[in-house]
């Protein structure tokens, strides 16, 4: 009896075994190839006419002399172009209605990851713009604001598949007009908010950090005392100050909004008297003025190529600046901010060339490997090579060119968008609508 | 001079002050210049490989491979480089707003509903540090467009350069500004609708329609009377109205009546309207205009899009719903230009005509939908919107195709003016590049 129960038992485990290994394989072995392509591997040149072998979700091989394997599905890529799925390090989108908790000057204990929806219609579009990845941040409302999320857009996918789930932890500081609420008048009856000024806001993040130096001390008395056999009571547990915390620690990044220079040389001193680091700085507009400033702490910068004149700090905004921080050595990306413009981020990029005069290399770093180099994320994506995520982006041309657009996307592997599916879809759309319409039609007729 | 610009600029950032070094309007001899051995786009004829182009006291004398050069001409060796007419931007507010958060520099915009007499050419700051950032670009030229209300103002077409609004001014008006009545269907933001939120809004619609109306109604009354006092002097005088003098050329078909209707619903109103007023109609934003192509050829209506960097209305849309109305346009035959409706980056408007020709568009056709196709809908192709002799001189000169972003500029001329190549945004370049 007992014995039977034990064979039982091991056929179940081996039959598990079994299934679990198929669905190995097969997931594994789900293997295509585009051939014949230019691939603008972005971290090795450019391969005239290659290959790319996507094995799973990863890369398998990328080169001019690849051998398709047998079984693969082939995508014959001649005459398009093959680019790493572009990387917006700045976005809002799938964020519904929850960019800012405005409430308070520092909010870093709220979460975006836990406001993200699926059902957000702007990742789709960003993929039909050959856009992958995105550091979705909370607003600029406040001088900290919540902690950002680093997600894939698998639409179609339940949002926790979106999350790229061993991405650094980042936070969101914003510095100038809009901590300042400089360009918001609050609703009739609520009173304006501190801070009102820059010197407000340098206060509220130094005070932040000095308070989380007292709340870490506060613990290491209290764990002190324990450990001598002391009988205390803990500290009380405070979300925000556990985040501040971990900033000290480095477990947290900080990506601070910042637009002129003065504001980031203000920035840069707390982080030194205080002891934290700053990872990036978005927008960064002046940057282009205090290039070599950021390059000596190795504070990164994510701008917006040619947006200016839209409020006073944005006055000196020079469309030359991604080449100035570029060639004072600071790690530079383009980003979005905009469901619109994370569309066409490989404009962004191309401008660089015009503006500063990048090599066509140089432009093409700015929204793959940068981006992923500074979502620390640079093992997996930014750039076509074996091993490094399948995030690729078929173009009918060249991805910096502007009459080129996006024929295929896929993340991990999975296509996420498809031109042609697309193309199939709307029809099928169109069907159910109209079917809808005339069900609702008849309903009120009846 | 340029030293003089950059002692300005270093000395007071926050005031526009990078000067217009050129008189398109003026009278009196400007200089010749020839530019030989170039790739010359004509847009209105085939490209001319190693063409020479003469110009002299702004106006273009000579295009071809054979243009004699005058003797005086300064001779621009144009050896690999490409030159186009300088593009027209169908729709900006340049020269009316310098920063858009600071009130006080901000003139896009009068109160009230109904202001025809409200005039974009005379509130045009030709000093606006706007216009140097978009000439180098190779945008020559751009219809400056009041916003707000329901009929916003009279439009002007202007040159990017000129010392006083006079000589900056090719056209005005060159329309009037409508922006048509909209039927919101769905509340704004996260407000709950009201129980009769729907009712009222269609109330109000048919009342902002009818409002409309009875002002183009006044309008065709004053008209009437004006001429018939003009005609005979023993009718009754009586006191002008500014804002029905406005109106005048409009009910008379005389000056085209630039409406802006995105939506379906709005573009059909739009059109109705314009059949009811037998107004000279031109459609603006036109974001479904693929759903009236037959109308539009019936009426020989033609259509400004733009922006086409933006989103599509709805969340059901297709993702290049924007991106492939120029090609509809084309396909449909209706005349068509693109605007930016920006100011700061109106510099990007030829990147949205590329992007209507990755969409289906052909690529001459992106090019002359912001050359001849505006000129010809605003009435000034004998003058702009293409490389002819007795043109005037906008033009500038590529190292290649334009409509690519990574082509470079390298020199824009306005009415035969040798235009600098600064701008604050060079400027600053400069300056920093230079930190020590």
């Amino acid at each position: 009896m007992k014995n039977k129960n034990i064979l039982l038992r091991v056929a179940c485990a081996i039959a598990l075994a079994l299934a679990l290994a198929a669905n190995g394989v097969q997931a594994q072995e789900r293997v295509t190839a585009i051939t014949n392509a230019k691939v603008l591997t972005v971290t090795n040149g450019v391969i005239e006419r290659g290959t790319v072998v996507i094995r799973g979700s990863k890369i398998a091989a990328v080169g001019a002399d690849v051998a398709v394997p047998a079984g693969a599905n082939v995508i014959d890529g001649a005459g398009k172009f093959v680019f790493p799925g572009i990387i917006d390090s700045h976005s809002h989108s799938a964020i519904e209605g929850s960019v800012n908790e405005i409430s308070l000057p520092n909010t870093g204990m709220v979460r975006v990851a836990d406001a993200m929806t699926a059902d957000d219609i702007s990742p789709y579009r960003q993929l039909a713009g050959g856009t992958t990845t995105a550091l979705l941040l909370h607003g600029s409302a406040n001088a900290i604001g919540g902690q950002s999320q680093i997600a894939k857009w698998k639409v179609g996918r339940p949002i926790s598949e979106w999350i790229v789930a061993d991405a650094p932890r980042t936070i969101k500081f914003a510095l100038g007009e809009n901590p300042k609420s400089a360009n918001f008048r609050p609703p009739a009856g609520v009173e304006r908010q501190y801070p009102a000024t820059r010197m407000g806001v340098e206060e509220v993040i130094r005070k932040s950090f000095i308070d989380a130096h007292d709340y870490l001390a506060r613990w290491d008395e209290y764990e002190a005392r324990r450990k001598r056999g002391e009988q205390v009571i803990p500290p009380r547990r405070d979300l925000l100050m556990e985040t501040m915390a971990d900033i000290l620690r480095r477990r947290i990044d900080v990506h601070s909004h910042a637009y002129r220079a003065d504001e980031m040389l203000m920035l840069m001193d707390v982080a030194r008297e205080t002891g934290f680091k700053v990872t990036a700085f978005q927008h960064v507009l002046e940057g282009y003025k205090v290039a070599r400033e950021m390059a000596v702490e190795r504070i990164a910068g994510g701008t917006f190529i040619d947006w200016w004149g839209y409020k006073a700090e944005a006055y000196d905004a020079i469309p030359y600046n991604v080449a100035l921080m570029v060639r004072n050595g600071v790690l530079t990306s383009v980003n979005s901010d905009s469901d619109e413009l994370a569309r066409h981020l490989n404009h962004d990029a191309a401008k660089a060339m015009k503006y500063g005069g990048l090599t066509e290399e140089e432009a093409m770093r700015l929204c793959t490997i940068n981006p992923a180099k500074q979502l620390k994320l640079d093992h997996r994506i930014g750039s076509i090579e074996a091993g490094k995520d399948a995030d690729l982006v078929i173009w009918t041309g060249h991805p910096l060119s502007s009459y080129s657009r996006v024929e295929t996307t896929f993340i991990e592997g999975e296509i996420y968008f498809d031109r042609a599916r697309d193309l199939e879809m709307r029809k099928q759309l169109a069907k159910e609508k109209a079917e809808l319409l005339a069900k609702e039609q008849k309903r009120r007729t009846e | 001079m340029r030293r003089i610009f950059a002692l300005v600029v270093a000395g007071a950032l926050a005031v526009p002050m990078l000067g217009q070094s050129v008189i398109p309007n003026s009278p009196g001899r400007k200089p010749a210049f020839a530019i030989r051995n170039a790739t010359i786009y004509p847009v209105t004829s085939a490209p001319i490989a190693n063409g020479t182009i003469v110009f002299a006291n702004g106006m273009i004398t000579a295009v071809g491979v054979n243009a004699a050069i005058p003797p005086d001409a300064t001779v621009i060796d144009g050896t690999g480089l490409s030159v186009y007419p300088g593009f027209i931007d169908s729709g900006t507010t340049i020269g009316l707003v310098e920063i858009n958060s600071v009130a006080g520099t901000v003139d896009t915009t009068e109160l009230g509903t109904f202001n025809p007499n409200a005039r974009a050419d005379v509130a045009v700051n030709p000093h606006s540090n706007v216009i140097p950032v978009t000439r180098v670009s190779g945008i020559t030229n751009v219809i400056v467009s009041p916003e707000g209300g329901v009929v916003s103002g009279q439009s002007a077409l202007m040159h990017l350069a000129g010392w006083t609004n006079a000589e900056m001014t090719v056209k005005a008006p060159a329309a009037m500004m409508v922006r048509f009545p909209r039927l919101r269907s769905r509340p704004v933001g996260d407000v709950a609708p009201e129980a009769d939120a729907a009712r009222k809004q269609r109330r109000s619609y048919r009342e902002e329609i009818e409002n409309l109306r009875e002002l183009f109604r006044d309008a065709q009354a004053y008209a009437k009377a004006a001429q018939a006092r003009a005609a005979d002097k023993s009718v009754r005088r009586f006191d002008r109205d500014l804002v029905l003098e406005a109106m005048v050329p409009v009910v008379e078909g005389r000056l085209p009546v630039t409406i802006e209707a995105n939506l379906a619903r709005d573009i059909k109103s739009a059109i109705a309207f314009a059949d009811e007023f037998k107004l000279k109609m031109i459609l603006v934003g036109a974001q479904d205009v693929a759903q009236f192509i037959p109308d539009l050829r019936q009426r020989n209506i033609p259509v400004i899009l733009g922006p086409i960097m933006t989103l599509p209305p709805r969340e059901d849309d297709a993702y290049d719903l924007i991106y492939s109305n120029a090609a509809a346009l084309h396909q449909g035959g209706i005349r068509f230009a693109f605007r930016s409706n920006d100011a700061h980056n109106a510099r990007n408007l030829p990147y949205g005509a590329a992007t209507s020709a990755a969409f289906g568009l052909p690529k001459e056709e992106a090019l002359k939908a912001i050359t001849i196709y505006p000129a010809q809908i605003f009435g000034v192709a004998g003058k702009l919107g293409s490389l002819e002799a007795g043109k005037s001189a906008n033009l500038f000169i590529s190292d290649g195709d334009p409509l690519e972003i990574r082509t470079n500029i390298r020199r824009v001329f306005i009415a035969g003016e040798d235009i600098p190549m600064d701008s604050l945004h060079t400027l600053l370049y400069e300056k920093f590049r230079k930190r020590p």
